[in-house]
This record gives structure tokens, sequence and C-alpha cells, in this order.
């Protein structure tokens, strides 16, 4: 009889950039089990956010995440705003969105690239990354920096996007127009992309159901899943979002190719559906920023703010107590839903195709490590066995029941 | 040392940042800034490397897997930090699991600031080390 064998990787390995440990147990190369180890991108960012004020916050949560760093601010300032009955400016929420999309169409492009690279396909890395220069291109004039847009302000935006921009955001679109083209003949007809990700890593209907996965990842299994759809807030209320799905979702790593790459040729659509019809106006609802933080420390109540981040769905909770920082401050970010998703993915695969299965959910660390368990006033972590055990107890029950 | 003057591995770690240093890395290695033309190459292992490229502030559980990449990472060697967390904690100063900067740790020879910085600021730093390593040499 042979022997499980286990293969601990991480958290320091070269093909996914962040820190995570993998444990692998395998028979032969066929992979039995599987154990996820998080916490070591962990920061203490919501606490750190309940010591600061609010628009100190907002650079806070630009930084849990560099790739979605719009996306963050974003969720926070609709939870802020939700609580304080802030209202946005129309022109505001249209800027939003625009770079919300643009946003998308970069960490999209950026995953493709990433894709091909763990299956050791670097040429299409480079094409895709040199094609994605382009949108950081437009993103760093309208903002000022390539990541980390600093764009976003409680009850509206810090910059506006004047005509001439807008001229530019139609040549970025008329760019991929033609570009993508190239990207997605490779993806949709390679032999060995094919080979290596059809019926690769499959996640079910019922198990994305299950196992409440989000975004791409939701959707190339076939669930109907999109807050730009299902809770249409800032712009995407006078656009028409349709949740990407494939046709006949089998739910594999082709699967959620395709649907990202949809989902990047959607985005451009919106974008010039959004620069097209922006409306004039106001770009903050309260221009002096001292009067804001003075508005904001008398508000009491709560509130959520929902965003459709390129990985998925991003909550934040906010709880204001007359205070001049948030009482409380919660997040959930998406790779944090698709977390247990990896369970029913990695099952009996090949030991080989565990980067790409890794890799296809576009897991963002960053986002994700929100918990540590830190004993005492020091070290010494529990690590996240116990609260594992307890997930993968979840997991049984749930593919149980 | 005569491989050095022709060519310099990266092995890169992240301590916990916050990513935004980790794309423009890759970012400086595709077709736009292309670093392997200069030999510049990034590598799976700290065994291989000339230069260890550090970014992020450093968590509470990072610390000893960064402390062992280090003496993982053959002498000569030059460390670099990317980014403002890792250099100064920046943003993430008085968080309660970060024990950073880098420096605190382990001694850094050249440092990148900015939040992220470009990928000429990197490249501009990954020349400098090699500045640094040739007059060890
Ligand atoms: S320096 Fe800034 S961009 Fe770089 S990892 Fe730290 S927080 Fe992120």
């Amino acid at each position: 009889m042979i022997n499980n064998v286990c293969i601990p990787v991480g958290p320091v390995h070269p093909a996914l950039k962040e820190p995570i440990k993998f444990k692998f147990d395998v028979e032969g190369e066929k992979i039995v089990g599987v154990d996820v180890d998080m916490g070591y991108n962990h920061r203490g960012i919501e606490r750190a956010g309940m010591e600061r004020n609010f628009v100190q916050g907002l650079y806070l949560a630009e930084r849990v995440c560099g790739i979605c760093s719009f996306s963050h601010p974003f969720a926070y300032c609709r939870a802020v705003e939700n609580a304080a009955n802030i209202e946005v400016p129309e022109r505001a929420n249209y800027i939003r969105s625009i770079i919300a999309e643009l946003e998308r169409v970069h960490s999209h492009l950026l995953w493709a690239g990433v894709a091909a690279h763990e299956i050791g396909f670097d040429s299409v890395l480079f094409l895709v990354w040199k094609n994605r220069e382009k949108v950081l291109d437009i993103l760093e004039e309208i903002t000022g920096n390539r990541i980390n847009y600093a764009m976003l302000m409680i009850g509206g935006v810090r910059r506006d996007i004047p005509d001439e921009q807008r001229a530019k955001l139609h040549k970025v679109v008329d760019y991929y127009a033609e570009t993508l083209s190239a990207v997605e003949e490779v993806f949709m007809n390679d032999k060995t992309i094919q080979l290596r990700t059809r019926n690769v890593g499959v996640l079910t209907k019922e198990e994305a159901l299950a196992l409440e996965a989000v975004g791409p990842t939701a959707r190339a299994s076939g669930v109907k899943k999109d807050i730009r759809f299902d809770q249409p807030y800032a712009a995407y209320t006078d656009a028409d979002v349709k949740p990407v799905v494939p046709e006949k979702a089998v739910g594999d790593v082709f699967d959620r190719i395709w649907v990202r790459l949809e989902e990047v040729k959607q985005s451009l659509g919106l974008i010039t559906q959004f620069v097209d019809e922006m409306p004039s106006g106001e770009l903050v609802s309260e221009k002096s920023v001292i009067k804001l933080l003075a508005d904001l420390s008398r508000v009491e109540g709560e509130g959520i703010g929902r965003h459709e981040a390129p990985r998925g769905e991003v909550t934040h909770y906010v709880l204001l107590k007359s205070q001049q920082t948030p009482f409380t401050w919660k997040m959930r970010a998406p790779t944090y839903n698709n977390v247990m998703p990896w369970y029913p993915m990695f099952r009996d695969t090949e030991l080989a195709d565990a980067p790409i299965i890794a890799a296809s959910i576009d897991p963002c660390i960053a986002c994700a490590d929100r918990v540590t368990v830190v004993t005492g006033a020091h070290t010494s972590e529990l690590t996240n066995i116990e609260l594992h055990k307890k997930s993968l107890e979840k997991t049984r029950r749930l593919q149980n029941g | 040392m005569e491989a050095l003057k022709k060519s310099l591995w990266v092995f890169h770690i992240n301590t916990g940042g916050c990513n935004g240093c980790d794309i423009e890395i890759i970012a400086a290695l595709t077709p736009r800034y292309d670093t392997e033309r200069f030999g510049i190459k990034l590598v799976g292992s700290p065994r291989h490397a000339d230069v260890l490229l550090v970014t992020g502030p450093v968590t509470r559980k990072m610390k000893s897997k960064l402390l062992r990449v280090y003496k993982q990472t053959p002498d000569p060697k030059v460390v670099m930090v990317v980014g403002n967390c890792g250099s100064t904690k920046g943003v993430f100063h008085h968080h309660y699991h970060v024990v950073g900067p880098v420096d605190k740790i382990i001694p850094v020879d050249v440092y990148v600031p900015g939040c992220p910085p470009r990928p000429e600021a990197i490249i501009y730093g990954v020349a400098k080390a090699w500045e640094k390593l040739e007059g060890e040499a």
C-alpha cells in the first residue's frame, strides 16, 4: 500500500507572489487532500482603521490590495456614505464607475498573463502584459498613479475627467478592440491551453452555490451573480449589466478564462457608455474636508458598502458612534469566499495542475488575510489550524448535506 | 564574482505588502521595460539569487521566513527593499501584526521609495545594487 505523502508548498514560492502555504496530500501524482494555511499577509488593517479618521481610513483601505486598489476604498466609501446618508453627485458616480471598470480591465489582463505563466506559456504572459500597459497609462493620466489611485473621497471623487481625457479614454477602448482579439485567439484556440485547462479544477454549480463562491469563479460555474446586476449602484443603475455566464458552464479553468476575457469586453463597453453619458456637475458632496470630518464625527449608525470587484463581491461594514474614527470596520474580500471552493477544485487532480488551479480563482491573499490568532500580547500564532479544521468540517457537512 | 558583472538574478519575497509593489516588479520584466535584456531576471529559489528583493512591512508570521530566505541566499548578496512600507512601514505603522520595517530584521543595502514605485525606479534600484556588488568585487 502506498502511504500518502504530504508536500508542503510555500509560504514563499515562485508561483504566487504572495505568501500562502498549501499542504498537499498526494498519492503518487494524485492530490487526495489539501490544507491551506493563511495569515502570512495579515497586517491588522481593520484594527488600525478604527484608530484613524475617515479620510486616513481611505488611504488605508486602498492599501488592502494593490491590484483592487479602487474596489476596497470604493466599498469603504459606500459604507460610510450609507451610514451618514451622504448623497453622491451624479458626475462623481460616473467617474467612480469608469475607474472601477478600468481597474477590472487591468486586473483581468494581469490575471490572464499570470494564468499563462502558471502553465509555462511565458510568451502569452508578455503579450498580455504588453497590452495591459495601455490601461495603466490612462489610469496614470487620470489619477496620477499607476496603482493605488487615491481617486476616492467620501461623498465623491478627488479628480475630474476633463474632456480631453474623455477622448483619450475612447482611444484606449479602440486600442483594446483591436488588440484583444489576438489575446482571445490564443486563449480560445491554442492547443496547449486547451489541454491544460479544460476539465481541470472543476467546480460544479451546486458546489459553487453551497460554498458561496463569488465573482468570475462563481460565474464560470454557471451562477448568475454580480452585484452590478443584483443591486445596481453608482452609474451601473443606468447601464444594463448582465452577469457573464458561459452557455454550457462546466466550471473548469477554461471557463474561468473565458468569463474574464468576456468581462474585459463588457467593461470596455461600459466605459464607452459612461464616458459618453457622463453628466456635468459637482465632484464631491462636501468640498471642505474639515467640515466633512466634523459632520462624520457626529453620525451614529451603521452602513454597508458592496461593490463588484474584479475578483467578486467585496463588502465593507462600518459602525459609527459619534466619534472621529469608525467604531467598527469590517471587510470581506472576494478571495475569502473563494478559498473554500479550492477544495473541490483540487480534489483528485494531478499535482502538476496545482499552480493553475490555485491561480484560477485569482487569489488575492493580501485581501483575504483578515484573521490571525494572536495569543496574549505577543506572537505564538495558533496559526489557522483550528480555524481551518472547522472550515474543513464545514466543507464535509455541506457536501454531505 | 565574474558572473555578477554580467547579470543579476533576483529573488523576490513578499513579506505582507499590498501587492502593488509586486505587480510593478513583474511589470518591470515585461516588454515595455524589459529588464531581461540587461540579464536581470527573477529566479524561483533564493539559492540562485544575487539580489534579494523584499516588499512589504514584515508581518509577525513572515519574520522567520524572511530570516530563513536571507540565510539561504548565497554571499555576496545585496538586499533591496521596494516600497514605502518595507522601508519605513509607511501606512502600516503601529499595526499590531507588523514587526518591520525590513531593516530591523535583516541588513538592507538599497531602498526604493514609493507606494508603489514606478518600474523605472525599481530598475534604477537594481542598477544601484549592481554598483554596490561591483564595488565589493
Ligand atoms: S509600498 Fe505601498 S504599494 Fe508597495 S506593498 Fe507597501 S503599501 Fe503596497
